[in-house]
């Protein structure tokens, strides 16, 4: 979730989201844990003073702040896990921190823990091209691995809008996705391997250079499991030889249902596009005026497609996309022939969070829903955004079913920011209603924390706390993520 | 020994939990396609899916199918064809390799993670496998993933369930990501490579642009030279296309044969069940995944202490092996081949008394095994579930 907002005090409890009652036997051993940290890492690795620590006290979810008892940034998977013994022998809660870009609260603090952040440990270790993957430190931003490739024409498939910024670190704590999922799949589908340090400072490799596990797949268990199992210091990731292009096409409709029927139509025929993104009308206007990207402004709905290969493969799919879009009665027609006219059609969607973001205040919504049941959640997103007074815009991922909803509201009107985050309640369970869940592609964190019990019954819960008690049997770990703060278990 | 055949998911929750309360070892299994997989245990009674059958969701416009465990892949086959769709994963069918009879269930490949060449490009069963819904040693039913792509909300269980051999649950409904079946499959052959030269080319087949579906390569025998395969799919022009740059592209493919049709159909299928080694006779048989360039070398070390048979899939990183029936039927060699080269091995295919004498699995570190078996006991505290199905006390 993404918020504009004045700031507000660490810990005043001015938003909706709870946080647990810090620890007083911690904070009160504050001097003593730090000095006992000073003895395990360079000094540059550690940060104490307030001013410093403020750059850590908030992510992507910037309405929650929590100032950090201290802040780790080693250099090295042996300084990591003497940070983690420490924090095990002497009960120092501990949260896991990427580029700090999470949308969802997952990376931030409270203050009775230490962040400990894997950002300088960013090295490429080793690329293997004739094997097809890249051993990379995990803080290495998530652009930095296609960039370390691209010479060869190959680049890391899952592509979050922050992947400028973001860590391979924490997309493999969230699960991140992107717009090319539905033809490359998520982090879980890319990764191979990882270094993972255990709360009791064990370090243990999972996976490797090859494909699929030995033993139970404890990999695929840790990616998505929102730095709550362990540190991830290392990855070795997938990468892939780039198609030869790509071009996209735009497609307006008078219909909401039209545009999912023609989504409908073109998977029937056998088609996976590369990327397949959904804009309502109200996304269509607000990119239109920041972007000029040449938008049709008479549509209730547009699409764009986008199909790779060469440049015959490319002409003869989108010629086959427009046949299967005709009888659907499209108002707008645009087919890419140029770099130029890509780009344009491109820089519209891509815009849509900053350029919503000059209009109004919102907070951008994530959850996967049946992509059949788009006409209807479209209906009601609009009827609940409109029953709290407040404006949405939608972009959708309409390939994997991923909605972003945009909930517009202004900061200065007293109230509206609560009425926001009932809302994006609201939508997110309107989206398990219909069969889909809670989180797309940026993960639970504080943010769904409450709304779990929402897609998931007491036994599945537990089940899954059960199996996180494994690792983190005191719940040292990011405790204030993913599971409602009551009825918690350990192992 | 008493066969147990839940009629629905609540009658497998009360079966599985009075089993727990009476500490009764519990085998669990679909139709026993499989039984001769893994290690030989032994318990006080069976539960089979076989009564939950049925596929109970499919949506071709948003790409998937849930089905009760029990439902025969075949069934699950059928249904996805009928709409042109295919599970992406190409499940091995283990029936010729192990001599069995039946049906091989949809819950089966769920939980034994079983993929075959296209898994190198459209990703393993674990991968396609978006939604479970089982029942734990406990006797709950706990469901995980759903049936949209984008569904990891909490710690993925499905992934743990996909792979877990039946240790940690009883299936009782999966869900799968489907993908559309390709308008035409078309094959390169080329004869007479050696592995080294082989795993060169279809490294640089699946590192170009231009989407490699299958790649394997068959070393020479007595009856047959070496045949290195490369497959391509989609739409018949895209095919065409690809398979003149791929020959451009792959030093010595100018004049590579192109196969398509039911020989080629065939080839695949025999890549995919690893019939290519059931002309061994009764051999023993493992399934070995490395990086890909190292499968040549890790055949190689083998066959120094080894009299052993092989080829290659996933353009060289899937290596089955064929081995001696008896002793331990190169584990020593293939677990030492396994540590110099990196990867894992798995005794696919023994007798009963070499799968008890030797780890059917690959051994996992101190650390690891000490979090497998927390797992084990965070979903099975009774220890009934498949005992001692992957390693000996789990």
């Amino acid at each position: 979730m993404r918020r504009k907002l004045p700031r507000v005090q660490s810990g005043s409890g001015a938003v909706s989201i709870a946080f647990p009652k810090p620890d007083e036997a911690i904070l009160s051993r504050r001097a003593q844990i730090i000095a006992g940290l000073q003895r395990l890492v360079a000094p540059e690795a550690l940060i104490t003073t307030e001013d410093e620590r403020r750059a850590f006290e908030t992510d992507g979810l910037t309405a929650y702040r929590q100032m950090p008892l201290a802040v780790l940034l080693p250099s090295s998977t042996e300084e990591v896990s003497a940070i983690m013994r420490f924090c095990q022998q002497n009960g120092v809660k501990v949260v896991p921190r990427g580029a700090g870009t999470s949308l969802c609260g997952g990376a931030i603090p409270q203050e009775d823990a230490i962040v400990l952040g894997v950002s300088k440990m960013n090295r490429v270790l080793d690329i293997d091209f004739e094997n097809r993957t890249a051993h990379v430190e995990a803080g290495i931003t998530n652009l930095a691995i296609s960039q370390a490739v691209a010479h060869e024409g190959f680049f890391y498939a899952p592509d979050p809008s922050s992947q400028l910024a973001c860590t391979i670190a924490g997309n493999i704590a969230m699960n991140s996705g992107g717009a090319h999922c539905l033809k490359y799949g998520v982090t879980t589908n890319n990764l191979l391997g990882v270094t993972l340090v255990l709360l009791d400072g064990t370090v243990v490799k999972l996976g490797g250079d090859h494909l699929d596990s030995a033993g139970y797949d404890l990999l695929g268990l840790v990616c998505g499991s929102e730095g709550q199992l362990g540190i991830v210091t290392e990855a070795v990731v997938r990468i892939l030889r780039a198609a030869e292009g790509a071009r996209p096409a735009l497609f307006g409709f008078e219909r909401v249902e039209d545009a999912g029927a023609c989504v409908a139509a073109v998977i029937a025929a056998g088609i996976i596009p590369v990327a397949l993104e959904y804009m309502d009308k109200p996304a269509i206007q607000i990119c239109e005026a920041f972007a000029h990207a040449g938008y049709p402004l008479d549509v209730e709905a547009m699409l764009i497609v986008e199909v790779e290969g060469s440049d015959q493969e490319i002409d003869d799919m989108l010629r086959r996309i427009v046949a299967i879009a005709e009888p659907f009665r499209p108002k707008t027609i645009k087919v890419s022939q140029s770099e130029a006219e890509s780009a344009a059609i491109w820089k519209g969607r891509k815009s849509a969070f900053g350029a919503t973001g000059r209009v109004a205040d919102y907070i951008c919504m994530d959850g996967t829903i049946p992509t059949g049941q788009l006409p209807y959640v479209l209906k009601r997103i609009d009827e609940i955004a409109k029953s709290y007074g407040l404006g949405v815009a939608n972009v959708f991922h309409a390939g994997d079913g991923n909605l972003h909803p945009l909930v517009m509201f202004n900061t200065n009107e007293p109230g509206e920011m609560e009425k926001a985050e009932k809302a994006g309640e609201d939508i997110l369970r309107l989206c398990v209603e219909v069969g889909g869940c809670l989180t797309g592609e940026h993960g639970v964190g504080i943010e769904k924390r409450d709304l779990m019990t929402h897609q998931f019954n007491a036994a599945d819960l537990a089940q899954q706390m059960r199996v996180r008690g494994v690792f983190d049997p005191l719940w040292l770990l990011n405790p204030a993520k993913v599971f409602p703060l009551d009825g918690r278990l350990a192992a | 020994m008493t066969l147990l055949l839940p009629r629905d998911e609540q009658d497998a929750s009360t079966i599985i939990g009075e089993a727990a309360a009476k500490g009764t070892l519990l085998s669990l299994s679909g139709q026993n396609t499989k039984a001769a997989m893994g290690r030989p245990n032994q318990t006080d009674a069976s539960v089979s899916s076989s009564a939950l059958s049925g596929v109970t969701l499919y949506e071709p416009a948003e790409l998937v199918i849930s089905a009760r465990s029990g439902t025969p892949v075949s069934e699950v086959v059928r249904t996805l064809a009928e709409k042109g769709q295919e599970l992406p994963f190409e499940p091995v069918d283990y029936r010729p390799l192990l001599g069995s009879r039946g049906e091989p269930t949809i819950g089966a490949v769920a939980a034994m993670n079983i993929s075959g060449p296209r898994r190198i490009m459209a990703g393993a069963a674990r991968d396609s496998l978006i939604g479970v819904r089982f029942v734990n040693g406990r006797g709950e039913v706990i469901k995980s993933g759903g049936r949209v792509m984008k569904n990891v909300t909490g710690l993925d269980l499905v992934k743990l369930m996909s792979g877990s051999w039946g240790t940690l649950g009883f299936l009782t409904e999966v869900t799968f990501k489907v993908l559309p079946k390709p308008e035409r499959m078309s094959t390169l052959l080329m004869r007479g490579l050696d592995d080294r030269a082989a795993i060169q080319a279809l490294s640089q087949a699946l590192g170009s642009p231009f989407d490699v579906t299958g790649a394997a390569h068959l070393p020479g025998r007595d009856r047959q030279g070496a045949r290195t395969l490369i497959r391509l799919e989609g739409f018949s022009l895209s095919v065409d296309y690809r398979l003149n740059e791929l020959r451009r592209l792959l030093k010595g493919f100018e004049a590579a044969d192109i196969l398509e049709g039911k020989g080629a159909n065939a080839l695949w299928q025999s890549v995919r069940d690893a019939t290519v080694l059931t002309e061994q006779g009764e051999r023993a048989v493992w399934r070995v995944s490395t990086a890909p360039t190292r499968g040549p070398d890790l055949a190689a070390r083998v066959a120094r202490s080894v009299d052993a048979q092989w080829f290659y899939d996933w353009g060289g990183g899937l290596v089955w092996i064929a081995t001696p029936p008896a002793g331990d039927a190169g584990a020593a060699a293939i677990r030492e081949a396994t540590g110099i080269f990196g990867g894992h091995a798995t005794l696919v295919r023994a007798p009963a008394e070499v799968r008890a004498q030797v780890d059917v699995f690959e051994p996992q570190t101190g650390p690891v095994m000490a979090l497998t078996r927390g797992i084990k006991a965070s979903l099975d505290p009774s220890g009934i579930l498949n005992p001692g199905r992957m390693y000996a006390g789990l």
